[in-house]
């Protein structure tokens, strides 16, 4: 009964999706309008006279009535086609998939990260306040919104490569000495892990180690502040206080149903979360010269290669759906509550 | 309060006085609860001090190349270094506060206006107003918002006015949804029916009546939104959008710094890096301040 009632509400969390969708395909169009200036200008190039602009118009169905214009764009996405990348010569959706996994491997290992660390960190702070885990807590949860992402990667670097010397240089995802493993999964963690070549694997992961932990202490912030508040709430609850007095003992009533509750915030933040995450995966990506989209997409913007650019934005924005979606899906899966009212 | 009706002035009467002298009490006890607001004001006066008059104290031109050897460690001479021009590191750090300022201030200006208005328009009509700015700002929402805003200056051109216009809507879901919520509670109560009662339009109650009651919650979101502003605008010329070299600006110094980091010289992204973090947290520790004091409940 409870399984059917939670299948009820992801599906209709999935069909709440299609307006946002829609929405993000309406303002990617724009922006892909908005060029500045006239966009059959631009593409025709420098040296067009007026004759082949309106040729390039026609061909590009500028010349067409918006919606018309937005119908075309949006069948042009059905088949995959977001235009050529200029700096590379490459269609844009094979550049951005074959750079996908390189900055996803990056994000979500850091997601992880900072997870593992800052729930246990937040759930200590709210079960011993002011001691030194809560001052630790709130050190680190000040700290990490302060910090720009950039920066603190910068002076990782500095200590760890150039004083201490125990990170391989910051030059994208395996050192030049290996093979990047066969393509399984394009993680280069999982995919040595595949292929049981354990040397590789501890070459993979010294490489993404300081980009991992640059972004785990930015991610680290909101996780730890809103787990703390989360516990600290409703371990003042009324179901907890009764749960005490009816002598269950104290983990039971920390993990059953303290944490179980508290978690549910805690998840849905962490939409917040990834949208910052992604932002910041771009300039973590420039400054270790990570090879995933986001520096992809610097390079694109420094060169004004407008087509993948607009690529990147419109497939960040799926992902972030998606990822949204995700959430949704696993806050209606662990909801203690769900189920309960039927 | 001026245009209440006679019969609620009686009530009023004493009401002026007392919030406004338990607000100072009040003020003095979070002070003095929390040297680290003190610090944060202390710290605040001095960043507006180097945005006003920091082009006329620092002790050379920050654009002018040569005025030390290239690439010195900081020294007494120069107090954070010269860079590879040989350009004085101090000064331009302390030069760039006032971009820094400009650009977060205004993009904060912008999205706080724009967002307010949105976001009590849609509280106190409710209906399609409602639905039609919900949906856009959940569609701004939908993106990641440091995406969105490289998305739109590389749409509408690598400008310093873009960097600011982007900055303002990705930051205006935050005013619009807030100053929503907060209209929305009060569009029934007893001062506002009052208000309503006495002839004004609909429009002088919610602006005129609705809209100063929320000013301290949007105050302490203005608060906590200009340091992400901040970190947002010098994100954006970190990659290379907006400001063009030589301008000095903290981002785009971390970011020409960036470049020597790995053959150790340091203090070119240190001292900009550092500037643009006591920055935010100088905004970040005024906004809890200053939620302390208008939301007590909350404190953390």
């Amino acid at each position: 009964m409870s399984l059917a009632l939670k299948a009820r509400k992801v599906g209709l969390r999935l069909l709440e999706a299609i307006p946002t969708v829609i929405g993000i395909l309406v303002v990617c169009f724009l922006l892909t309008r908005a060029l500045p200036g006239d966009p059959a200008a631009y593409f025709a190039g420098p040296m067009a006279d007026a004759e082949s602009i309106e040729q390039v118009r026609r061909n590009l169905g500028l010349d067409q009535p918006l919606p018309v214009q937005f119908v075309n764009y949006v069948t042009d996405l059905l088949t995959g086609n977001l235009g050529m990348a200029i700096s590379t010569g490459q269609p844009v959706v094979a550049e951005l998939a074959t750079r996908l996994p390189a900055s996803l491997e990056l994000t979500l290992g850091a997601l992880l990260l900072s997870f593992l660390i800052a729930v246990p960190l937040g759930v200590m702070a709210a079960t011993r306040p002011n001691t030194w885990v809560d001052h630790l807590c709130r050190f680190l949860v000040t700290a990490g919104v302060s910090l720009p992402t950039f920066f603190t990667g910068l002076a990782l670097m500095y200590i760890f490569y150039y004083l201490l010397g125990w990170a391989p240089a910051p030059m994208g995802r395996i050192d030049m000495m290996y093979l990047p493993p066969e393509t399984a999964t394009g993680f280069y963690t999982i995919d040595t892990l595949i292929a049981g070549d354990w040397e590789t694997f501890r070459a993979a992961i010294a490489q993404m180690a300081l980009p991992l932990i640059t972004l785990a202490l930015f991610t680290l912030a909101p996780i730890a502040r809103m787990t703390r508040a989360a516990m600290l709430q409703t371990l003042g609850s009324e179901f907890v206080r009764t749960a005490r007095a009816a002598g269950l003992n104290g983990r039971r009533v920390l993990v059953t149903y303290a944490f179980r509750n508290a978690l549910l915030p805690v998840v849905t933040t962490l939409g917040m979360v990834f949208s910052f995450l992604l932002g910041a995966n771009v300039l973590v990506e420039k400054v270790f010269a990570w090879p995933g989209i986001g520096s992809f997409a610097v390079e694109a913007l420094v060169v004004s290669d407008y087509a993948a650019v607009q690529g990147f934005v419109l497939s960040m924005a799926l992902l972030f759906v998606l990822l949204n979606l995700l959430i949704d899906v696993i806050y209606t899966l662990i909801d203690p509550r769900v189920g309960e009212e039927s | 309060m001026t245009s209440m009706t006679p019969g609620s002035t009686v009530a009023s009467a004493t009401a002026p006085t007392r919030p406004r002298s338990s607000y100072w009490s009040h003020l003095k006890y979070v002070m003095s609860e929390n040297p680290v607001t003190g610090l944060a004001f202390g710290l605040f006066a001095l960043i507006i001090l180097a945005a006003l008059f920091g082009p006329y104290l620092v002790p050379h031109d920050p654009l002018a190349t040569g005025v030390g050897a290239a690439l010195q460690p900081p020294s007494l001479a120069h107090w954070f270094g010269t860079d590879h021009l040989g350009r004085d590191v101090f000064s331009r750090v302390v030069v760039a506060t006032r971009l820094d300022l400009l650009i977060s201030v205004s993009a904060v200006a912008i999205s706080f206006v724009v967002g307010s208005v949105i976001g009590s328009l849609a509280g106190y009509f409710g209906g399609w107003t409602d639905r039609i700015t919900g949906r856009l700002v959940d569609t701004i929402m939908a993106f990641p918002l440091f995406v969105l805003a490289m998305g739109i200056v590389a749409a509408a051109g690598n400008t310093v006015e873009n960097i600011v216009y982007a900055t303002a809507i990705i930051n205006l879901p935050f005013y619009a949804r807030m100053a929503r919520a907060e209209v929305s509670i009060r569009r029934n109560v007893g001062y506002v029916q009052a208000a309503r009662l006495s002839g004004n339009s609909e429009l002088r109650v919610l602006f005129g009546h609705i809209f100063p009651n929320i000013m301290p919650p949007m105050m302490v979101q203005i608060s906590l939104n200009m340091g992400w502003a901040i970190l947002n605008a010098a994100g954006l010329s970190f990659i290379g959008l907006g400001v063009q070299p030589p301008s000095p600006e903290w981002g785009i110094m971390v970011a020409e710094g960036a470049n020597f980091i790995i053959s150790g010289e340091w203090w070119l992204v240190i001292f900009p890096g550092l500037a643009l973090m006591l920055a935010v947290f100088t905004f970040n520790l005024i906004g809890d301040g200053l939620r302390d004091l208008v939301d007590p409940q909350r404190r953390t």
